[in-house]
């Protein structure tokens, strides 16, 4: 086999799908404004999406907020400086940890159905259905949960913000001995808008990537139950990683010195 | 075809390809108005392909396709859907809605195709269910509920339930028992006359493509080959006729059983 043959042809492979992805996203994203709107559809992705999603995220984001406080106890604890633990909970948690965890574990339990959803009514001729029936698979299918992902994820990540920082708070007080009102105080203090809201914009854009690849992935899969799972598999991984690459970039508009 | 037949449908010189693989090689087929065309070929000939350009499912690279005189290759979605709402299709699989009930499935093209109000739109969904002999019953089940001839009727009451011009079937017997065939055969052919509308069937099926139609066309390597009322197909004087509609392995069609 010639090298340079498999080196283009990964490289035009490559391009071809940035192509197929930059097309999928202009279409999708111009079904997201312009009518018919689906609103039992949209509604009912807004519960799958952020309801449902409730328990996992939450349950994510207290456990990371109790780890956060006892490891960074420990750590500080070398320096002396164990009063930081608020502060770096809070800071922690608000900018990084809940939009990027509860957007990896949304990744996993709705990115991974709707690929699995829309990619068995590919196989299954039901999309090729919908159009027969005069109705625009994108507008149908890919507009509502694409706005309910961006809508919902950061509903989630204010919900995750709030319980993480508790999670802090509960490890905090009850087991390394902080005074409740100067942990409230110094959490309050460190606090600027902009941490918060700088989650909630990571957020919205980690929840249209993940609507975004679960229904890329679903839409294009063929192949029976093979390709569905191919499809499921890639649409978690291509929006785990994608949300950890605009992790950075984010970060980098937000806070670069 | 005779010379007053308005052509419903009209192919012409339709090329497709799946990249070095030609599928459809310069097909030429009319439609007349109001009658029932079957297009017949073994696996693999390019039916649902062809099939699929008439949709606008697939594109294809070379021809035409016109549906009323228009042109729909290349089509926007808003011109598309308006041609789209005078077509009914029944999948070969049915391609019910898992999410929806079987009433929700027939009404689908009402609701959301043109807006009907729900309730409306389920009392003509009963309707159609009657007419292809299921009672108000099945009208609450999921499809994942029913047995392969129910879900065909279930298709074939979504096909119809629009009052469509033009009416497409995809292997509608495929996968049903010799008896549930020809009770498919049998609605389809009492539905088609009862709306008047305009047909063309893919099947493989022999019985099936005798009972339903007007005129069939035989598609081999991509072309049509032979096209001709259905009561001129056992004197059609084509070999490649002759060994499918009997089924011959001996003949000139070569089949390949081994892969690649």
């Amino acid at each position: 086999m010639n090298p340079l043959a498999s080196i283009g042809r990964t490289t035009i492979g490559f391009f071809t799908t940035i192509g197929r992805i930059s097309q999928f996203t202009a279409r999708a994203v111009f079904h997201c404004f312009v009518p018919p709107f689906y609103g039992r559809l949209l509604g009912r992705q807004l519960i799958e999406i952020g309801y449902y999603s409730l328990p996992v995220v939450g349950l994510t984001a207290i456990f990371t907020g109790m780890v956060l406080a006892l490891q960074s106890f420990t750590g500080f604890a070398r320096f002396n400086a164990e009063g930081a633990v608020a502060s770096v909970v809070v800071l922690s948690i608000t900018r990084e940890l809940a939009p990027v965890l509860a957007g990896l574990m949304v990744s996993g339990r709705i990115g991974a159905a709707m690929a699995a959803e829309i990619g068995t009514m590919s196989v299954t001729e039901q999309v090729d259905a919908l159009t027969t029936l005069s109705t625009n698979p994108f507008k149908y299918l890919v507009a509502p949960r694409l706005i309910a992902g961006v809508l919902m994820l950061p509903l989630l990540v204010l919900v995750a913000d709030i319980i993480g920082v508790f999670g802090g708070y509960l490890v905090s007080i009850y087991k390394l001995g902080f005074n409740p009102t100067v942990y409230l105080e110094r959490t309050w203090d460190i606090l600027e808008p902009l941490d918060v809201v700088s989650g909630l914009v990571k957020a919205a854009v980690f929840g249209f990537l993940i609507s975004l690849m679960g229904c890329y992935h679903g839409y294009h899969s063929r192949g029976g139950a093979q390709g569905v799972g191919a499809a499921t598999t890639n649409a978690v991984v291509s929006a785990s990683v994608l949300i950890l690459a605009f992790n950075y970039m984010i970060t980098e508009l937000f806070f670069a010195i | 075809m005779m010379a007053n037949e308005t052509p419903k449908i009209a192919i012409q010189n339709l090329h497709k390809q799946f990249g070095e693989k030609v599928v459809l090689d310069g097909v030429d087929l009319l439609v007349p108005e109001g009658q029932s065309v079957v297009i017949i070929g073994g696996s693999g000939t390019g039916k649902s392909v062809l099939l699929k350009n008439i949709l606008g499912l697939l594109s294809p690279e070379k021809g035409s396709i016109t549906i009323d005189d228009q042109d729909v290759v290349g089509m926007d979605w808003p011109e598309r859907e308006r041609i789209l709402q005078k077509v009914g299709m029944l999948f070969q699989n049915a391609a019910l809605f898992d999410s929806l009930t079987v009433w929700e499935n027939v009404a689908f093209g009402l609701i959301e195709g043109r807006g009907m109000k729900r309730k409306e739109a389920q009392e003509i969904a009963y309707d159609k269910l009657a007419d292809v002999g299921l009672g108000p019953e099945i009208a609450p089940l999921s499809p994942a509920e029913l047995s392969g001839g129910m879900r065909k009727r279930v298709g074939l009451a979504r096909a119809i339930a629009t009052d469509p011009e033009i009416i497409f079937f995809d292997e509608p017997t495929t996968g049903l028992d010799p008896i549930m065939g020809d009770v498919i055969n049998d609605l389809i052919v009492d539905r088609v006359k009862h709306l008047g509308a305009t047909t063309l069937t893919i099947t493989h099926d022999m019985a099936s493509a005798r009972k339903i139609a007007d005129k069939i066309a035989m598609i081999y390597q991509g072309k049509i080959i032979w096209a001709g009322p259905v009561s001129e197909i056992d004197e059609s004087g084509n070999d490649f006729v002759d060994q499918f509609i009997h089924g011959r392995a001996e003949g000139p069609i070569q089949m390949d059983v081994r892969a690649g």
